[in-house]
């Protein structure tokens, strides 16, 4: 079972599968009463050729004894389905424990997301509530695993920063961010206009359009160290293109530098913490891993910090550049470890 | 092959919906084609589409029409079978749209994907209303599938883990109560049957698979317990406060001054920076990640433990 951490979900189409759409197929056009041939497709994630031949085989439905008769009659000329007999599965089957609980979950999430940045419709929390409690009813037995299941939101990111964000994303204008950025140790200035609020991971970014880099960056907002709501409208032009959320935060792009790190087993964190294009054990508890970064000053800064429980293999100057700056950070303290500090103004 | 099944499973299930009453295997044989003409060869058919559909969650009852029937029969329970009415305002269909989009790279990606359109079918608009101005995504892990059904289904597991910072590999035999995210991290809380006692454990630190090791509805889940509060004692050491007094070079070594609770620039270039930590391993990592840039100067087992990272640096 080990594999990417992460991966997209595979549709395979089974028999199965394909009963399940024809059973949620019949009351989806009855409750519709007329609906789109084109539009139902799109609801149930098909082609229009794979819903007529869907159609077909309800039409196509008999049942021969006592009487032989035919259940199910539709049509869908024009391009506009009608069910005129339905007969018993003209309302969708309940919902399973599975089905329950991926919803109850994900909407108890955004009631916890709700608290820590603050959007419309889930600061008010009402319509959030309401959802779960109808749900619940509807999905009776089915619902209580979900109780099972906690998602817990980080709330480092400060709530003043989110409630001033979504002021700003809801009436379209410019803000002005101080923003600390680790792998450059530093506290920049810049104007984004906001695009929207992400929560992946547990943490929450704001996704907008940086003035001074002229790209789509993410912000996360523990990282806020002030922002000022501007009296200027946003304009995020019409090239700016927002990440694909499920394609992960950070992809990395060809021209990334490839870093080969072994960690030892109090090392591994950094496997999970960080996504790696290769993980490969290599005994005694170490790991091999392979990172993309665009950002070497990072990957010396991990290094600084593993100390013993990281080596770096590969880039070879990266890593001479690292015991560098250990050396130099050593003489800082002298050559002993237990005498008073040497003044760190006299070595340079 | 396939579609042929279909035809018949869906026949199937608008027969055994349509009657009240409860139909034996031969009558279920004489109205729906697609069965083979040897009794046989039909019940070994019919027994795994009956299977099938209750893996779908479709409700087969069995049971006689009155107490002179001597054969048993199925029906559907519309009752059962049918999902109840539910009528959701605008903005609780938005709700739900954004909720199952929540999963999308997970595990339970397609159960919200089917509940969804369920609820459609019921007559539900969750259309994806624009931009929702906010988009929450939950991450998936090799072990929350298996684990996830064993707290489903109440049954116990074993698995190999790792504990953070030990090599060797420990074999875990737990009884699941339940899986809980904390911060983009996944855990799963219960009781460890060989140590006797509750455990949390973090699901990207178990390697290979997780095993059903007992059967269904075996796990008595403690009334009082709340595997979130468990999560969350476990995750947060408890507090102490020290105090670290740095020098840093001018300009640098700002991922500490954030913290400062003082600052006091000096004539060399340095300045002498307090800063607040509690655990002393984290904390020393973190200032040996700045290098050359920032020196401690007290206390001193916090200044040792900085010598020592930089020499493992070093090696």
């Amino acid at each position: 079972m080990t594999g990417p951490p992460a991966r997209p979900p595979v549709r395979v189409s089974t028999s199965s599968d394909r009963l399940q759409r024809l059973l949620a197929l019949v009351p989806y056009v009855v409750s519709r009463k007329v609906v789109g041939l084109t539009e139902t497709a799109a609801a149930f994630g098909v082609s229009e050729r794979e819903l007529v031949d869907d159609l077909n085989m309800l039409w196509c439905v008999e049942l021969r004894a006592p009487d032989p008769y035919c259940p199910i009659d539709l049509s869908y000329e024009g391009g506009e389905i009608e069910i005129s007999q339905a007969e018993s599965i003209d309302r969708p089957l309940r919902l399973g424990v599975d089905e329950a609980s991926a919803l109850l979950v994900a909407l108890k999430m955004l009631a916890d997301v709700g608290q820590v940045a603050p959007v419309p419709g889930l600061a008010e929390n009402s319509a959030l509530s309401r959802t779960i409690a109808k749900l619940e009813a509807a999905a009776g037995e089915a619902a209580a695993p979900a109780a099972q299941v906690a998602v817990q939101v980080d709330r480092n990111a400060e709530q003043s920063v989110a409630a001033q964000l979504r002021e700003a994303l809801a009436s379209g204008r410019r803000v002005h961010l101080s923003y600390y950025v680790p792998t450059r140790d530093e506290a920049t200035e810049r104007d984004v206009d906001p695009m929207r609020l992400l929560v992946v991971e547990g943490r929450t970014y704001l996704e907008g359009w940086c003035r001074s880099a002229e790209a789509v960056r993410l912000f996360r907002l523990d990282r806020v160290l002030g922002m000022e709501v501007l009296d200027v409208a946003a304009e995020v032009p019409q090239e700016a293109e927002p990440h694909d959320v499920d394609r992960g935060l950070f992809q990395p792009s060809p021209e990334d530098l490839r870093v080969v790190i072994e960690l030892s087993p109090y090392g591994r964190w950094v496997a999970e913490y960080y996504p790696c294009e290769e993980a490969a054990d290599i005994g005694e508890g170490w790991l091999r891993v392979v990172l993309r970064t665009p950002d070497s000053e990072w990957v010396r800064r991990l290094a600084l910090r593993l100390g013993e429980d990281g080596r770096i293999v590969e880039p070879a100057d990266l890593a001479a550049d690292v015991r560098r700056e250990a050396a130099a950070a050593l003489a800082r303290y002298g050559s002993g470890t237990g005498g008073p500090p040497v003044s760190p103004g006299e070595v340079s | 092959m396939s579609k042929r099944k279909t035809e018949r499973l869906l026949s199937l299930v608008v027969c055994l919906l349509s009657s009240q009453r409860y139909l034996t295997a031969n009558q279920i044989r004489a109205a729906v084609p697609g069965y083979p003409e040897s009794f046989d060869a039909f019940k070994r058919m019919f027994e795994r589409d009956k299977e099938e559909l209750r893996e779908l969650g479709i409700p087969l009852d069995m049971g006689s029409n009155g107490p002179l029937d001597e054969e048993l029969g199925y029906r559907i329970p519309r009752q059962e079978y049918m999902l109840p009415d539910i009528r959701l305002e605008p903005d609780e269909a938005a709700m739900l749209a954004l909720a199952a989009r929540v999963w999308r790279r997970a595990e339970l990606a397609g159960a919200a994907a089917g509940a969804l359109l369920k609820l459609r079918a019921a007559g539900v608009e969750a259309e994806e209303t624009g931009q929702p101005g906010i988009e929450p995504r939950l991450t998936g892990e090799a072990a929350f599938g298996p684990l996830w059904e064993a707290v489903r289904d109440r049954r116990p597991v074993t698995f190999t883990y790792r504990a953070a910072g030990r090599s060797e590999l420990q074999q875990r035999q737990l009884e699941p109560w339940g899986v809980v995210n904390r911060h983009g991290r996944w855990y799963v809380a219960g009781h460890d049957q060989v140590r006797d006692a509750v455990r949390v454990f973090r699901l990207s630190r178990i390697e290979g698979r997780v095993e059903f090791s007992g059967p269904r509805g075996s796990v008595k889940v403690p009334d009082d317990s709340d595997v979130r509060e468990l999560v969350a004692e476990w995750d947060t050491q408890p507090v102490e406060r020290h105090s670290a007094a740095l020098k840093i070079r001018a300009g640098t070594g700002f991922g500490l001054r954030r913290w400062a609770t003082s600052e006091q620039a000096g004539s060399d270039g340095w300045d002498v920076v307090d800063v607040p930590y509690s655990d002393l391993a984290w904390f020393a990592e973190h200032v040996a990640s700045f290098g050359a840039d920032v020196v401690v100067s007290e206390p001193a087992d916090l200044r040792d433990a900085v010598i020592t990272r930089l020499k493992g640096a070093l090696a």
